[in-house]
């Protein structure tokens, strides 16, 4: 009958990685929305941002920076591999780099319920009697950040996904575009933290 | 006819067999052309509910005090009118549709960057439409804040809203990644030959939209996010109670809104940019001038949000920076009217149905376009702000300008995308009732709202009767002529006389393939070596 290619067998990687680089510009403007509302809360409010942002635990916020900057670097790393045709050392450069993040999630859950049985946390008692300004750090504080971890647990989603493609071939030395995309992801879960550190532990 | 149908023996898109069979075929198929038809007749069924809402809603406003429906379901029904129309339509209306069957065609290519994400585009619509609909069925009654969901009401009001913003937030995403693929689609597939300055208009001004559906969606995403949790975990972003600010929810909702306003306008730019040179026979007036306009309008647009709040209290110096740039945006609009009416300077015009279309639109769309100076200035806006004069102003825009451009997209590309002419009498008899009724259901709320009448609401004073009776009637004679159009339309697809490859004599390259295409659309990859209308 028809005996044409279909048409999804077309390949194009630098048409692949230009629509990753646009869904990234996306991303960037979904959290930029927060940074003008966090930029505008933290004008209006200097005092009390600066007061709840010493509630936060540096020493934790630093431990999952270098996390996270050493996954970036693992993830890199993976890519080179491939290129490379190092199949096993792609596989354990990708585990590696989905552990650190299992470990950032995990330092996320101790923070974070840290924070709730001190009883601050959106509605609270405690925080209904803080002053507005702390109110809205914190509020803005399990937002951005909670929307960082759901980024997070998507990007290991996304890599796990593409670490089954490597195992069955379908991801090789010579087409690897998608274990790009899923770096060049993570790469941006990665710089959105670099923002929320500062912006939430080191500013005070 | 005969010719098409004895040379290709390739099946057409309608008819080819894939995978899957019957209905199945199509809501899972990734071809670019059933995805735009699969939009084209989700919308037909929304816009038909949303008509009818409007209607009903012009049938209350036909006397004065309740006459069939009550203040609350007066709200609820212009919010879901509002959402609808908007959101589930004119927003992703002519990309979606017209822009997923023709873009790839009229670039030369066999389909988009990426068809899975296409269909994964259609389904995250209908996802999204039915999240939001189902607002109005569920729960504590439909959401009564308007399709703009303003602080603090929308977190305060006992109605079902979180449905209603969850789904626009979805439909965002769907948004997202019809841009992405176009954008990519344009960057990576042109034919052999195709330079950009050589793209026909409508893929030129879905670019502009795409970049503007990329970069400003994201921005009403997160907003709408914000409201949600802000309704389910009583995080403060916008309340007052809790330190939030009413007025920033409004900066952000209209930092996409306005934008998305070009959303809905640059496609029906570019459609009307299409018809004109074909029924003119005439290469289009100054090329580079729209192509330039297009992108200035995507530019400059995105700077003018304040305007819709020039009365919820800002700084001087902001006021006046966004009415100068209002107005300013202004210019690009009417540098395209200028050269579509120069296009028609000692044409030898063909006068057919489409043509019609794209006349009345221009009629339409500067009587839109100027309201909307009224509008952009300080002091007339004060006057005018929540009046119904602004209703009549954005139904000139959007439903004169992109509404009009659907129609007129619809009829031009008809026969190419179902292989059957329409009955060009019973579409000039429906366009007639329908443009007639238009002028009448919105001329006279100009009037109103100049002398004071307010928007939204479902009572008003004796003095405004008369007016309200005569918009009233229009609105019932627009509706019969929308079901003259749709049920012609609709008869033709079983009962039309087969069309030719280019019954209108048009030069991009949708009319050098079979009406209807085949799935490939293209046999051999086009060369591209004459500008898109070259007619001398």
């Amino acid at each position: 009958m028809n005996n044409h290619a279909h048409i999804d067998e077309h390949r194009d990687d630098e048409g692949a990685k230009t629509g990753m680089w646009i869904f990234i510009f996306t991303e960037l403007l979904l959290f930029g929305g927060l940074f003008i509302v966090y930029s505008v809360y933290r004008y209006l409010n200097p005092m009390a941002f600066h007061l709840a942002a010493e509630e936060l635990d540096v020493v934790v916020g630093t431990v999952n920076t270098v996390i996270l900057l050493v996954s970036s670097m693992t993830i890199a790393m993976a890519i080179t591999s491939i290129q490379l045709k190092n199949k096993k050392l792609t596989l354990i450069l990708m585990g590696v780099t989905i552990l650190l993040a299992i470990i950032f999630m995990v330092n996320k859950y101790f923070e974070w319920t840290g924070k709730i049985s001190h009883g601050i946390f959106p509605g609270s008692e405690i925080l209904h009697q803080s002053s507005q300004g702390e109110i809205l750090f914190f509020g803005l504080y399990y937002a951005m950040t909670g929307l960082h971890a759901l980024h997070i647990v998507i990007g290991v989603g996304f890599i796990a996904y593409v670490m089954w493609l490597v195992k069955t071939d379908d991801v090789k030395h010579d087409d690897y575009v998608i274990l790009e995309n899923s770096a060049l992801y993570w790469h941006l879960v990665d710089l959105i933290w670099i923002f929320l550190f500062p912006l939430f532990y080191l500013i005070t | 006819m005969i010719e098409t149908h004895t040379q290709d023996t390739t099946p057409s898109f309608l008819e080819y067999k894939g995978r899957f069979k019957g209905l199945m075929g199509w809501i899972f198929s990734t071809d670019h052309k059933r995805i735009g038809l699969l939009y084209l007749y989700s919308m037909l069924v929304f816009f038909s509910v949303a008509a009818i809402l409007g209607l009903l809603m012009k049938l209350e406003l036909i006397a004065p005090g309740k006459t069939i429906m009550g203040a609350q379901t007066y709200n609820s029904f212009f919010t879901l009118h509002g959402i609808t129309m908007i959101f589930l339509i004119v927003v992703p209306g002519l990309p979606a549709v017209f822009g997923n069957f023709f873009l790839p065609i009229m670039i030369g290519a066999k389909d988009v960057a990426f068809p899975k994400l296409n269909l994964v585009s259609w389904w995250i619509y209908i996802i999204g439409a039915f999240i939001a609909l189902s607002a109005q069925f569920m729960g504590d009654g439909a959401p009564d804040t308007g399709w703009t969901f303003y602080a603090p009401y929308s977190f305060k009001t006992g109605t079902n809203m979180l449905p209603a913003v969850l789904g626009a937030f979805i439909l965002g995403f769907s948004s997202i990644v019809t841009g992405i693929n176009f954008i990519v689609t344009m960057h990576r597939m042109r034919a052999p030959g195709m330079n950009w300055m050589k793209m026909p208009l409508f893929p030129w001004a879905l670019y502009g939209t795409s970049w503007i559906q990329v970069l400003a969606t994201p921005i009403v995403g997160v907003t709408l996010l914000m409201v949600v949790l802000e309704r389910t975990l009583q995080i403060g972003f916008f309340d007052p109670a809790l330190g939030g600010d009413p007025i920033l929810y409004q900066h952000l909702f209209w930092i996409y809104s306005h934008p998305a306003v070009y959303i809905m306008i640059l496609p029906a730019m570019g459609v009307i940019s299409e018809i004109i040179p074909t029924f003119a026979r005439k290469t289009i007036f100054g090329y580079t001038a729209i192509v330039v306009s297009t992108l200035a309008i995507a530019f400059v647009g995105y700077f003018v949000w304040g305007h819709h709040m020039f009365t919820s209290g800002m700084s001087g110096v902001a006021l006046y920076t966004f009415s100068i740039l209002t107005f300013l945006v202004a210019i690009p609009s009417a540098i395209k009217i200028f050269n579509w009416v120069a296009t028609l300077h000692k044409a030898s015009i063909d006068l057919q149905t489409p043509f019609l279309w794209a006349l009345c639109f221009l009629f339409v769309f500067m009587i839109g376009g100027l309201s909307g100076m009224v509008l952009g200035a300080l002091s007339a806006n004060v006057h005018l702000h929540d009046t119904a004069f602004v209703v009549a102003h954005f139904h000139y825009i959007v439903f004169g300008g992109t509404g009009y451009a659907f129609f007129g997209a619809l009829h031009y590309w008809y026969p190419k995308m179902f292989g059957r002419m329409y009955d060009k009498s019973w579409a000039n008899i429906g366009l007639a009732m329908f443009f007639t009724g238009f002028n009448t259901l919105y001329l006279p709320m100009f009037y109103l709202g100049m002398t004071g009448m307010p928007r939204r609401y479902y009572d008003y004073v004796d003095k405004f009767h008369g007016p309200n009776i005569i918009s009233s009637l229009g609105a019932i004679l627009m509706i019969v002529g929308l079901i003259v159009i749709i049920t012609n339309l609709v008869r033709s697809a079983r009962y039309g006389a087969p069309a030719v490859k280019d019954p209108w004599k048009g030069k991009t390259l949708e009319w050098t393939v079979a009406s209807p295409p085949s799935l490939e659309n293209f046999d051999e990859i086009p060369t591209v070596t004459d500008h898109p209308y070259k007619y001398e």
